[in-house]
């Protein structure tokens, strides 16, 4: 993505006809949407900067449990998808039966809605009343949200470990190591490489989705909002969290694509990256 | 005591029959080339001698041991070396880690002894200056080298090489084939699938000509590249030789 913001190419020259292209497509953006009939209204109802000021604090107070769901969502999903993306590429007739498990999860929890899964197991699972079942609607939130994605990012691991030539395989076999070290020194740390930005995609996506952990009544950002929405009937404090959501992701996007440049440069000769 | 030996070895994939009874033997410190056309199983050989490949039919025997179905293939697979046409170094390891790796984790050695064994072998093929370099920042002829070098780091009795020149910029070719020669002088038992019929004459004690999955001549390579019997043989030859290839 860095590449492509910088493909002009030619120096100053291109950088000041993107900067310049940049600034009269927002302009005009702006205008249209100022010009607009219903503007007024719009902006008093969404864009209200004494509402801003008013609710930020607390939405982003609440915004820390959306940090926390997902910080720890994304460590389990890490290990758990990757363990699935394994299973899947187990080799030979024996191991069937947990290849056709790892294909019938992911099929069944991209299949479901997330709201349908975080409803279910968060008003049901605590339902149950079993003592060692726990109760916390976040607790519950967290699963969901775990076996949804870890069946998205299962597959993004499996794409990345087909897409690593067999000679690979073969050069690392006839060395005499095992299948398991020839998947843990060689095809993953590779594999794993090539799959970091649509790793980050599904994570983008788990980030915005903790939101719906609030349907189970857990006060994060957008059901902190909406108490506040639904206060002074102003529209602003969505605003609020909005603005939180973006703050995490779009860095998040930009570090990933550092990421994926420094190690293209650290393994190519200098300049071709 | 012979160090290979391969019986009525048959391989298809799927309905095309690749080997159709092959039998070798090679005995300790003998370097056999394989020669013939592209498709007539020179590097499926030598992938079903290192268990890359399932075979249907035959037995396969290292160092007078059946190893055809052999329980831990893996315990074969460290014994021999093998050597690809398109090199197959680890590219997101650097040279040091891409020779120590087999040796560490297959054969357990310490950090301090896999890294002495792959400096004594870097140095003796002129790479020691590449030890911390990633594949991609080499040269066809230095990457191939390396593997040549990671393969050898095994101490593997037994070594295959699958038209290692085949990849590489004519101006490469030489320095690839230096270090087999002096593999060859060291007496390594080796089996290599070349193109090079230059450098398989100058270099095997015995050829094997290779054809729609037989062998169908065996002998000293003075003979089968100047007496060849079979008429097969004689047509590949004059080809090779119309190409200037020899």
């Amino acid at each position: 993505m860095v590449n492509s913001l910088r493909s002009g190419g030619d120096g100053r020259r291109s950088v000041a006809i993107a900067l310049l292209s940049t600034v009269v497509f927002f302009v005009v953006v702006a205008v249209a949407i100022t010009h607009a009939p219903g503007w007024p209204e719009v902006r008093s109802q969404f864009f209200d900067w004494g509402q801003f000021k008013a609710t930020f604090p607390e939405v982003a107070r609440a915004f820390l449990l959306n940090v926390k769901i997902f910080s720890i969502a994304e460590v389990l999903i890490l290990v758990f998808a990757l363990f699935l993306a394994v299973l899947r590429s187990l080799p030979g007739p024996v191991f069937f039966p947990l290849r056709a498990l790892a294909i019938v999860y992911a099929d069944l929890f991209r299949g479901i809605p997330t709201i349908l899964v975080i409803a279910m197991l968060g008003f049901g699972a605590p339902a149950l009343g079993v003592s060692w079942v726990p109760k916390s609607v976040i607790f519950w939130g967290i699963v969901s949200l775990v076996l949804i994605y870890s069946a998205y990012v299962s597959e993004v691991y499996r794409a990345g470990i087909d897409s690593i030539h067999p000679s690979q395989q073969a050069a690392a076999r006839s060395l005499g190591l095992s299948h398991g070290q020839t998947l843990r020194r060689v095809i993953l740390p590779q594999a794993v490489r090539r799959v970091i930005p649509p790793l980050l995609n599904d994570f983008i996506g788990l980030q915005k989705d903790t939101a719906l952990v609030g349907t189970l009544g857990a006060i994060e950002a957008f059901q902190q909002s909406q108490i506040d929405t639904n206060a002074t009937f102003n529209f602003t404090a969505y605003l609020s969290a909005a603005v939180l959501f973006v703050a995490i992701t779009i860095p998040l996007a930009r570090f990933t694509d550092w990421l994926v440049l420094r190690d293209r440069r650290r393994r190519v000769a200098g300049g071709t990256a | 005591m012979s160090a290979l030996a391969v019986e009525e070895l048959t391989k298809s994939f799927g309905k095309h029959v690749v080997l159709r009874g092959v039998d070798l033997e090679v005995a300790e410190h003998e370097v056999v080339a394989l020669i013939g056309a592209s498709g007539s199983g020179k590097s499926t050989l030598l992938r079903c001698i290192n268990l890359l490949e399932a075979i249907d039919k035959g037995r396969i025997f290292l160092a007078d041991r059946e190893i055809t179905r052999a329980r831990d293939v893996n315990a074969v697979r460290r014994r021999i070396g093998i050597v690809f046409q398109s090199f197959n170094l680890f590219p997101h390891m650097n040279v040091m880690r891409n020779v120590t790796l087999a040796p560490r984790d297959v054969l357990g050695l310490s950090k301090a002894e896999s890294e002495a064994r792959a400096t004594e072998l870097l140095e003796r093929f002129g790479l020691a200056d590449k030890r911390l370099e990633y594949p991609d920042r080499l040269s066809g002829g230095q990457q191939q080298r390396v593997a040549i070098v990671r393969a050898l780091a095994m101490q593997p009795e037994l070594m295959l090489l699958d038209e290692v020149t085949s990849a590489l910029d004519p101006e490469l070719v030489a320095e690839v084939l230096q270090v087999i020669g002096e593999l060859a002088q060291g007496g390594m038992t080796m089996v290599l699938a070349t193109h090079e019929m230059s450098f398989a004459r100058d270099i095997a004690n015995r050829v094997c000509f290779l054809d729609e999955g037989r062998i169908l001549e065996v002998g000293p390579p003075e003979e089968i590249f100047t007496r060849p019997k079979e008429p097969r043989t004689q047509q590949f030859l004059e080809r090779i030789i119309k190409a200037r290839r020899l």
